[in-house]
């Protein structure tokens, strides 16, 4: 199968969409800029620039100006280059978006699909690297998807632009370089079905988002180095949550880490970890382990902000821990971003 | 102006090296707004800023060092390298914040002109932003507040007429002006040449006069050219005009506020070119140092990581 990097994947699901339901449409701040969002929305402005729009920054009024479109029978897709910019926009999500469909009964629903990147590292800093996942997740009737590969992005936007549900979609700058294989034909994924990456027997470890690729990267050290095999969960989606995905997977191994690019209180890690106690607790041989973000809000320096965000090392060393192993990893994989050269 | 310009140029400079590991938004072109107004202020006023804050932490007296150890992450930043070039305040001087995600600063310069006003306080605050964050709603709400309130804030609106790369015609009606949104809310606005100091520091002088005489809100939109690509040091021609047209920049660069501002003194006799070019040697000498300065700072140790959460 040939091969996309993750951008180019959001850039041809936006366009297969375009061309299969003339409701869909783009907007956002700087779509039609020269590179269009990291090259997600170039492509898309060129076949279709009557239905790609650039905005007034008005994240909270546009929320709600895209589900008024929506109740009227367009297929909104926004795009905010980071998600930390919706913030604005949550009292339009939550208390509009989330709420129509229940409510009303009566068929009102907003499909309004919310693409939104979550930066990372090289300073980003306090305000510009946050993950918002949770928070939207928390709430019944949005769904919420982290996909961290080509392919999962690519089938999840096909689902969430002609399904019914409101859906926000966050995407990782750090893996907007990474190349899969993708279908060339826009192949539906369904929401809640997440996905085992890799198989393994000794412990599972589920990632979300960047850390599902942080995760396959801890299970090569673990492998290589320790023997350990580590089964490694995608859940693509976080609501609707696979919850069968990751008890299958801990009766099998009986040890479950989780790895977020949030922080762990109220998280979804958490999460993840009260499915395993109160559903597979009899599976468990040890304590679930969380691996996330400290509790603190992303430093700028460089020392300061090496040591914030998980990594495979520090993904190992907690299934190492949940193994009951006194041993240190000691090797070092280079950083996902380290080629990348800022500002943005 | 000169010193601003100078420090600027320089973190352009230096920022290539990759150490500087901070999205930077340049404040070259903008220094006529930011001298310009804080000139007219006291050390005791209240100052906010937005992502573009260099020129304003500069002009509102905050520390040189405390700016370049922040661009480097190291321990003398201004935010012990925490905050990052978005970030950057020096409450000892009044610059109380910076912030960058749109808006939230000219709510929360209304909020301190309000606390002065409770206080029955002589003190006033400015809220320094552009003109892509007067289409936020917190500006029409906060302005609303202000003018309400009668709350001595200054809003200064720094237009460049564009918001990343997006030009104010695809943002804004047709033949509308900033001023007149706040003129609408009753607030006392007026419209000033932002690359010209001398008019922008009177417009400041008028605007101050009026916050202490309990007048209530001032609203000052200030058109200037940003000379280069929102965020990063490079220059139009680097990005081989993608952005703008070759010609625009041409007459951008007319709009030079410290030449412009050199010229005019030299002109009315103040002083003579010599004495530019020394004043500029001499800050050239300074920011330099203070780059060694910052360089030589260390990095916060990672035990220092979770200090300051709470
Ligand atoms: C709420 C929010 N939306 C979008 C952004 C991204 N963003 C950062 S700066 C900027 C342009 C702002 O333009 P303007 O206010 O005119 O200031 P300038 O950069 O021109 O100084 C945008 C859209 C943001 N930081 N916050």
């Amino acid at each position: 199968m040939r091969t996309l990097k993750y951008n180019q994947a959001i850039s041809e699901a936006t366009v297969q969409c375009m061309k299969n339901d003339p409701n869909v449409f783009v907007a956002g701040i700087g779509v039609k800029d020269p590179g269009g969002i990291f090259g997600t929305t170039e492509e898309a402005n060129e076949l279709f620039p009557d239905r790609v729009f650039d905005i007034p920054n008005c994240e909270n009024a546009f929320a709600g100006i895209t589900i008024g479109a929506a109740a009227v029978g367009k297929r909104p897709l926004i795009v905010h280059p980071r998600n930390d910019f919706m913030f604005l926009s949550t009292d339009m999500l939550i208390n509009l978006a989330a709420k129509w469909k229940y409510m009303y009964q009566n068929g009102t629903s907003v499909p309004v699909v919310t693409r939104a990147v979550v930066g990372r590292g090289w300073g980003q800093g306090a305000t510009h690297s946050q993950s918002t996942h949770a928070l939207f997740a928390h709430f019944p009737g949005l769904y919420v998807a982290t996909p961290a590969f080509p392919s999962d992005i690519k089938g999840l936007m096909v689902t969430a632009l002609t399904g019914d549900v409101p859906v926000v979609i966050l995407e990782s700058r750090a893996v907007y370089g990474l190349e899969d294989e993708v279908p060339e034909e826009p192949v539906a994924i369904p929401f809640g079905k997440g996905r085992i990456i890799r198989e393994g027997t000794d412990v599972t470890i589920v990632g979300a988002s960047l850390m599902a690729y942080e995760a396959l990267r801890a299970a090569a050290i673990l492998s290589e180095q320790h023997g350990i095999s580590a089964e490694v969960i995608d859940p693509r989606s976080i609501r609707p949550l696979d919850e069968e995905i990751i008890l299958k997977s801990i009766a099998k191994t009986r040890h479950l880490v989780v790895a977020d690019t949030s922080w762990a209180t109220y998280g979804f890690a958490a999460e993840v970890a009260a499915v395993a106690s109160e559903k597979g607790f009899a599976d468990l041989q040890a304590p679930v382990r969380r691996v996330t973000l400290p509790d603190s809000p992303a430093p700028v320096s460089k020392p300061l902000e090496d040591a914030f965000h998980p990594t495979p090392m520090s993904i190992a060393q907690a299934c190492l821990g949940v193994l009951r192993q006194e041993v240190q990893v000691t090797s070092h994989v280079r950083d996902v971003q380290e080629a990348f050269a800022g500002p943005y | 102006m000169i010193r601003i310009r100078v420090a600027e140029e320089t973190v352009g400079r230096y920022y290539p090296e990759q150490e500087m590991r901070t999205p930077t938004h340049f404040s070259i072109g903008q220094e006529a707004i930011s001298v310009g107004v804080c000139q007219a202020l006291e050390q005791t006023d209240a100052a906010f800023s937005g992502h573009r804050c260099h020129a304003e932490y500069l002009a509102k007296g905050g520390s040189l060092l405390g700016m370049f150890a922040e661009l480097y992450g190291r321990v003398d930043g201004c935010c012990k390298g925490r905050g990052g070039s978005v970030h950057l305040n020096d409450p000892s001087v009044g610059m109380i914040a910076s912030s960058a995600i749109l808006g939230e600063m000219i709510a929360a310069g209304v909020g301190a002109a309000w606390a002065f006003k409770m206080d029955g306080s002589d003190r006033v605050a400015v809220t320094f932003f552009g003109d892509g964050v007067t289409e936020e709603g917190i500006m029409h709400e906060s302005l609303n507040f202000a003018s309400v309130m009668n709350v001595p804030v200054l809003f200064v609106c720094a237009n460049n007429g564009l918001s990343t790369n997006t030009p104010l015609s695809v943002r804004q009606p047709r033949g509308h002006q900033i001023w007149k949104w706040a003129a609408g809310y009753n607030i006392a606005s007026e419209h000033v040449d932002g690359s010209d100091v001398f008019a922008v520091h009177k417009a400041a002088l008028r605007a101050v006069a009026h916050l202490r005489a309990g007048k209530g809100p001032y609203f000052i939109e200030a058109p200037y050219y940003r000379t280069r690509v929102h965020v990063g040091y490079e220059t139009d021609e680097m990005k081989n005009y993608l952005f703008r047209s070759k010609e625009t920049v041409e007459a951008g660069k007319a709009l030079d506020p410290v030449l412009k501002a050199t010229r005019k003194m030299i002109a009315d006799g103040i002083c003579t070119q010599a004495e530019v070019d020394e004043w500029t040697a001499a800050m050239v000498r300074e920011v330099e140092d203070v780059v060694v300065q910052a360089k030589a700072s260390p990095f916060p140790t990672v035990d220092q990581l979770l200090v300051g959460a709470y």
